[in-house]
């Protein structure tokens, strides 16, 4: 299908869902994208994919209830991160393992409450793999909502996070409050999951939060570009993603991840500076990639105009 | 007024006892070693005196105000892997860092908080490289950015917890200099530290800590043997009391 065909679907009065759907993957990858920044920066991944399992049993309640999927999921994903912040306080049992607890109880829970709603067969893939038809109108303008009320929240606690992630010990000594700064970071991670379930789907969305984020971080050593480009990555994704389901007829969830993979392997291959390419091009032969590892050793006092003399 | 005054204090972690009865004074000027084996309680008694964890008994004061976290006085530099060095943050992005919680909530660097990192990084000698992604430094420079970012406070005090530990002794000795002159500016210094030869060779005291202060004195004035087997668990025939006598 030419891209001419497809944005006059996108137009059709009668395919209706077709833009709607477009809007609500565009925009919560941007979002996902901005959030996946300090998911992937801090080494969180595994909380985001717990967040994304947790929301299930609120989707299926929201289901069986003919409520909001929106909210209920938002309800629950936000209930299990505060759940997993405050046990990862006792350090006994580690954070990832009360992960791993709490992440298969939540989704549990889901497929035995969805298992309750008669026709559930049909739904659970629905939730598990996304859709682009039945979103109603509200959905939207949650969507959208949610998303601006997550992007300003990331501009306001910005300086607070990079703290945390960088020295958590110095941040409590400056007297942060290290501990709201985690929950909040949850939340916000838990409302990007929530957002992004009805185009993507339960078990893919996780793609949107690292795989636009770790390409980015791949590209550049400026956490402001990191920041803009994870989402731009995730937005083009989306997009292109969109178009060739609809093209091809496959899975739109899928297909999005899909294309954001490719982008993944281009950044990992072709990036200016860390790209595997580059590296190989610039090395004599001979020499292993490995020296990569220790950044002391490039800089040489030799070489360096910060030559080690200087502190005296 | 003295710098930091610590008395009687007592520590439990986990409900064991950590910290004994220490009594410790610093004042401006001062570069003070604090020696001892792991489990000591050097770095608990670091974070104690950041009120960063709860004191059973004893207090914490600086300059004569008791501490709690926030306080302006004290520059705190941890060990350099507590830092997420694969971060993407400029060297003076990270300096700023240190300045997070004095800024504020909502609120973005100022004039003030650029000239306090400018100036941090000129003391340490680092203005040329701020621009540098942090992670591409090597292990000394590091070190001196966490001095900087300490030092972007303007702190009374400064903490320093195993400043050399996997530095070579070139780098060991340039930093040794920096403690040294940073304390002589006026700001009191306490410095936990494994290498006792750095120690002995910049440090105007030291303490030396097993969950009570055992000795605290001029490097020339703590030659007793007994003092350094006490401290350290170690034999008589240690190679440890070799370094000392030499040093």
């Amino acid at each position: 299908m030419s891209i001419t065909d497809f944005l006059t679907d996108l137009f059709n009065p009668d395919l209706a869902f077709l833009p709607k759907a477009l809007a609500i993957a565009v925009m919560s990858s941007i979002v996902c994208g901005v959030v996946g920044c300090y998911v992937v920066l801090r080494g969180m991944a595994f909380i985001g994919d717990a967040v994304a399992h947790a929301v299930f049993p609120g989707v299926a309640v929201a289901f069986v209830l003919q409520g909001s999927l929106v909210l209920g999921g938002a309800v629950a994903g936000t209930a299990t991160a505060l759940l997993i912040a405050i046990f990862s306080q006792n350090r006994r049992v580690k954070e990832d393992s009360l992960i791993g607890v709490f992440l298969v109880a939540a989704f549990a829970l889901g497929i035995v409450i969805i298992s309750q709603a008669p026709g559930y067969a049909g739904s659970l893939q629905q939730f598990l793999f996304g859709s682009i038809t039945g979103i109603p109108d509200r959905d939207l303008y949650l969507v959208g909502g949610t998303g601006l009320v997550i992007l300003s929240l990331v501009l306001a606690l910005h300086k607070e996070f990079v703290a945390v992630c960088l020295d958590r010990e110095m941040s409590r000594s400056m007297g942060l409050p290290v501990f709201w700064l985690d929950i909040a970071l949850y939340v916000l991670v838990t409302l990007a999951v929530v957002i992004s379930l009805q185009t993507i789907g339960n078990i893919l969305v996780l793609a949107l939060l690292i795989t636009p984020a770790a390409a980015a971080r791949l590209l550049t050593d400026r956490l402001a570009v990191m920041m803009l480009l994870a989402p731009t990555i995730g937005g083009v994704s989306a997009l292109v993603g969109l178009y060739l389901s609809w093209s091809y007829d496959t899975p739109v969830g899928g297909t999005i991840v899909l294309v954001a993979t490719a982008v993944f392997l281009a950044a990992w291959l072709f990036a200016p500076r860390h790209g595997l390419v580059i590296r190989r091009w610039r090395r004599p032969a001979g020499h292993d990639l490995g020296d990569d590892t220790d950044p002391g050793r490039q800089l040489s006092p030799a070489r360096t105009p910060d030559a080690a003399p200087a502190v005296r | 007024m003295r710098a930091l005054e610590i008395e009687k204090l007592d520590v439990d972690l986990g409900g064991r006892p950590v910290l004994r009865d220490v009594q410790l004074h610093l004042d401006r000027g001062e570069l003070v070693g604090l020696l001892g084996p792991n489990g000591a309680g050097k770095t608990t008694l670091l974070r104690a005196i950041l009120a960063l964890i709860r004191t059973r008994g004893g207090r914490v004061l600086v300059e004569g105000k008791p501490t709690r976290p926030g306080r302006a006085g004290i520059g705190y530099v941890p060990q350099r892997h507590e830092f997420s060095w694969d971060f993407p943050i400029s060297v003076e992005q990270a300096v700023m860092s240190g300045r997070t919680g004095r800024i504020g909530l909502l609120r973005r660097p100022g004039v003030a908080d650029w000239r306090a990192v400018g100036d941090a990084l000129d003391r340490v000698q680092l203005t040329e490289l701020r621009r540098r992604p942090a992670g591409e430094l090597s292990g000394g420079q590091r070190q001196r950015v966490l001095v900087a970012r300490a030092l972007a406070l303007a702190p009374s005090i400064l903490l320093l917890d195993e400043p050399f530990t996997g530095l070579d002794m070139p780098t060991q000795e340039l930093l040794g200099d920096l403690f040294t002159s940073l304390a002589q500016e006026g700001r009191a210094v306490l410095m936990t530290t494994h290498d006792l030869v750095a120690a002995v060779d910049s440090c105007t005291r030291l303490v030396l800590l097993n969950r009570r202060i055992i000795a605290d004195g001029r490097p020339a004035d703590l030659q007793d043997a007994e003092l350094w087997t006490q401290t350290f668990g170690v034999s008589a025939t240690s190679p440890l009391l070799k370094l000392v006598r030499a040093a």
